[in-house]
């Protein structure tokens, strides 16, 4: 396991998702309510780019033809089939026990603690005021 | 092959009304004078799908000489009960009232076809049940049908066709649900059409052959209706049995329901589980027609499907569905057969009385049939 | 976007060099026919426009779930719809995944549907000339499928029999399965005839605007959910009357792809077409032989959508009854529920069964090599 910083916090905003490399491998950084969470860029499902779907509350109904929407911006639908991902856990909304979205740790790390530490920064220029979001596999 | 014990439960076969004069002491006035006023009562009120001579209408040793095949309870009481010595059986009626533009003159037959169901087969023989023909041109109708035939608990089921004017599980027939729920009464959706609509997609095909192969798909397309629009969220209790469906097609539609569900959930947001696990709880198929070549593919399938609690026990006089006494597959297990004849139906009606039925049904099974 | 490329995935993609069955190319907006239409009908377009049997104009009283049905990637950054743009088309599916060849299904603006029979026929013409010039003389992997509008079957044949012998991309005919009859009747013929004479496979591929009856016997949906159900039952109807009619009677070198309307199905209409048709065969003297015959022998069934039974092996049933020569693999890009030829049949196979469901049933059946 290695660590990477991949993205200054400023750069994700709570409900867009911002795609960064790392290892090789796309990865989607998610803010939700100032928590931030990693994505693998591909749906468990069909391997589609899941990273690159839309962040949705979750539709709820009490019976036929009630409909409501909580929890918004924490979740993902992928952009192929539609299926439904809670971004903090990484699992599916309908199968939640057998289908999982691949997830990273990851921290927020201030700038002068990444100059100093043994972080990887892959060509990520990191200065020492602001705060980075350091992703690790 | 042959029932190997007595004691099955058959879900589904079809006593037929002779003819309209035999519903006449179930008329009111007024419809007994407006039907014969009018030559209605010259009608045989027989269902396209069902016409007497097509091929699988009446099987050739079951078609009396005379009159209408399923019209008397003796050669029915010889052929399709002791035959196999059944020790109960669901019977419906597909009366040609439901294919009747006029919703009133439709409720009435409806109601006199209830009536006389009631009166001369039900009394008549102990081991009839039947289920409620109502007129799905009306559904207020329909409903009061449902409460004036309820308190009779010989009656289990709410009968309808599978194709009418739109997709079953729509909610302006759920008055219907809510009272056969209410009721503890299976909704019963048989093959045939009144033929509102084509039978496909692509207009009306040319051969009887094709409208028969075709029901399949129309029960395939119900089954969908009632699970997107959540009939099942909304009246919990409701059981359907698919009646004469050819049920082979299940897998795929529990497949590809459970496949599109996790993407169209949104738009259907009520659908709180797998569809697959919401038609095995709620969804159940008479065994007539057999749509395998062999009892291996019928086990496949029911793997497939991973239930072996959907198939209820059949025969569909007077259809020809099977020769002989060749009701059966070969090659089931005994825990299978007993599955099929016996605890599936009586795990589907509530108004079985289950636990009475048991009883008397463990006893006959001890018994043999007759040769 | 782009998934990742591995280097492991190009290998197998490429080693293979699969045949994608179903692409959609579309046109980024009517103005790319206008070079193929005479003004008569540039003018019937900004004048008058289609005339569909359906209450919305331009718009589907069935939304789809995604974006217009399409994978919400696939938009191309310089405007237009997903299908139009060539070269990402090229980056995000054919060089991406290793495509050797793609059967174009041309879907949009091709008339079938259209109530004008002579304006229907004008865009078939203009979307089979734009087949041949925006998308086959640029890449040559792709070929394509002659698009005619079945309810004008003298035109229909006229036209197949110019492209077949103008273009030997073209290795089928489209027509669509939404018909005003079912599509075994006689009044659509002409159009077996000119497919068979000239050797080209029929495509039969789920069309979205309806045609006058509602996609289902049991009348119309609510949902979605059910609407997309229907492509499924409504090509069953279709495959049951081609066979009923005695299509293949008549017909005996035609060949018909069934793209996009699964294939778990098809054991389970053969037993019952042949239990019913053991019952009631002197109705129709002239088929020769069981139903099921005729399906086994004459469709092919394209993978997507893939089937995703609960118990994954349980495929191997349906594969087994159906025949492993008879499957060929599909993308449907770039519509909402692609399947990826990495991903998309996870289940345990040959590496026969592999090459010929990837490659060679399709190779076979549209004489590829």
């Amino acid at each position: 396991m290695s660590r990477h910083v991949v993205a200054g916090v400023a750069e994700v905003p709570p409900g867009r998702c911002k795609l960064v490399t790392a290892k090789g491998r796309e990865i989607g950084l998610f803010n939700v309510g100032g928590k931030f969470f990693a994505l693998a860029n591909r749906c468990p499902h069909k391997g589609g780019p899941l990273c690159d779907g839309r962040i949705t509350g979750l539709t709820q109904s009490s019976g036929p033809g009630d409909y409501r929407v909580i929890r918004a911006g924490e979740f993902l639908r992928c952009p192929w089939h539609g299926w439904e991902f809670e971004i903090a856990t990484g699992q599916s909304y309908c199968d939640p026990n057998t289908m999982r979205a691949r997830q990273f740790n990851v921290t927020v790390a201030a700038g002068d603690e990444l100059v100093k530490g043994p972080y990887i920064a892959e060509s990520f220029p990191v200065a020492v005021e602001k705060d980075y979001l350091v992703v690790e596999l | 092959m042959k029932i190997p014990f007595a004691g099955a439960i058959d879900c589904d076969l079809h006593p037929a009304v002779p003819d309209v004069a035999a519903l006449m002491p179930y008329l009111d006035p007024f419809w007994r004078e407006h039907l014969a006023e009018r030559y209605i009562d010259q009608s045989p009120f027989t269902l396209a799908s069902y016409a007497p001579q097509l091929p699988h209408a009446v099987r050739h040793d079951w078609r009396p000489q005379k009159g209408v095949p399923g019209a008397d309870l003796d050669a029915l009481r010889r052929h399709a009960l002791d035959a196999f010595g059944t020790r109960l059986a669901i019977a419906n009626v597909l009366h040609g009232a439901v294919a009747l533009f006029n919703a009133d003159m439709a409720a009435a037959l409806c109601t006199a076809v209830n009536k006389w169901l009631a009166r001369e087969w039900l009394d008549r023989e102990p081991r009839l049940r039947a289920s409620i023909l109502v007129p799905p041109q009306d559904v207020d109708l329909a409903v009061a049908e449902i409460e004036r035939c309820a308190s009779d608990r010989r009656f289990v089921q709410v009968l309808l066709l599978v194709m009418g004017d739109r997709p079953l599980g729509h909610r302006t027939y759920w008055p219907i649900y809510r009272a056969a729920e209410k009721h503890g009464l299976t909704i019963g959706v048989h093959a045939g059409s009144t033929f509102r609509h084509a039978p496909t997609g692509s207009g009306w095909p040319s051969y009887h052959l094709e409208d028969s192969v075709l029901q399949a798909t129309a029960f395939e397309d119900t089954l969908v209706s009632f699970l997107a629009e959540g009939v099942f969220q909304k009246f919990p209790g409701t059981k359907l049995v698919l009646m004469e469906s050819g049920f082979s097609w299940l897998p795929t539609l529990l497949w590809r329901t459970n496949r599109s569900w996790r993407g169209v959930r949104t738009e259907v947001p009520w659908i709180d589980r797998p569809p697959a696990d919401i038609v095995r709880d709620h969804v159940r198929f008479t065994l007539q027609p057999l749509d395998v070549p062999d009892a291996d593919v019928l086990n496949r399938i029911m793997d497939h499907v991973r239930s072996d609690e959907l198939i209820l026990f059949s025969t569909d006089y007077p259809h020809w569905q099977f020769d002989g006494d060749d009701v059966l597959p070969e090659g089931l297990s005994d825990a299978m057969l007993r599955k099929i004849l016996i605890d599936n139906p009586l795990a589907t009606y509530p108004r079985l009385g289950a636990a009475a039925v048991a009883d008397r049904t463990r006893a006959a099974m001890r018994e043999e049939l007759p040769p | 976007m782009n998934k990742p490329v591995t280097e492991q995935q190009v290998k197998t993609a490429q080693k293979l060099g699969f045949v994608d069955c179903d692409i959609h190319p579309v046109q980024r907006s009517p103005k790319d026919l206008y070079a193929y239409l005479e003004q008569r009908w540039r003018e019937h377009i900004e004048n008058f426009g289609g005339h569909l049997c359906q209450g919305l104009a331009g718009q589907l009283p069935f939304p789809r779930m995604m974006a217009s049905g399409m994978r919400a990637d696939a938009y191309p950054s310089n405007g237009g719809p997903p299908g139009c743009d060539l070269e990402l088309m090229q980056r995000q599916h054919l060089d991406l995944n290793g495509c050797a060849t793609g059967m174009m299904i041309c879907l949009s603006r091709g008339g079938m549907e259209e109530r004008n029979l002579e304006f229907g026929a004008a865009l078939a013409h203009a979307v089979n000339d734009w087949q041949i010039h925006d998308w086959v003389e640029k890449d040559r992997r792709l070929k394509a499928g002659v698009v005619v509008p079945q309810e004008y079957p003298e035109f229909a044949a006229r036209e197949i029999d110019a492209r077949a012998a103008e273009n030997a991309a073209f290795r089928q005919v489209i027509i669509s399965p939404r018909s005003i009859e079912p599509l075994g009747r006689r009044k659509y013929w002409p159009i077996y005839e000119a497919a068979a004479r000239n050797n080209l496979v029929l495509g039969l591929h789920p069309a979205g605007n309806p045609n006058g009856h509602p996609s289902s016997g049991t009348g119309w949906g609510t949902y979605y959910m059910q609407e997309h159900y229907t492509f499924g039952t409504s090509m069953i109807g279709n495959v049951v009357s081609l066979i009923s009619e005695g299509v293949f009677e008549r017909f005996p070198g035609l060949k018909v792809a069934m793209i996009e309307s699964g294939f778990s199905w098809a054991p389970s209409l053969g037993w019952r077409m042949d239990k019913q048709w053991q019952r009631m065969r002197k109705e129709t003297p002239h088929l020769k032989r069981p139903p099921s015959e005729y399906l086994r022998e004459h469709f092919w069934f394209c993978t997507q959508p893939m089937e995703e039974p609960e118990n994954p092996a349980d495929i191997h049933d349906v594969l087994d009854w159906i025949g492993w020569d008879r499957l060929m693999f599909s993308s449907d890009y770039p519509h909402w529920d692609y399947d990826d030829p990495d991903v998309a049949l996870n289940f345990k196979m040959t590496e026969e069964q592999r090459s010929a469901i990837m490659r060679d049933n399709a190779t076979a059946l549209y004489r590829l090599s």
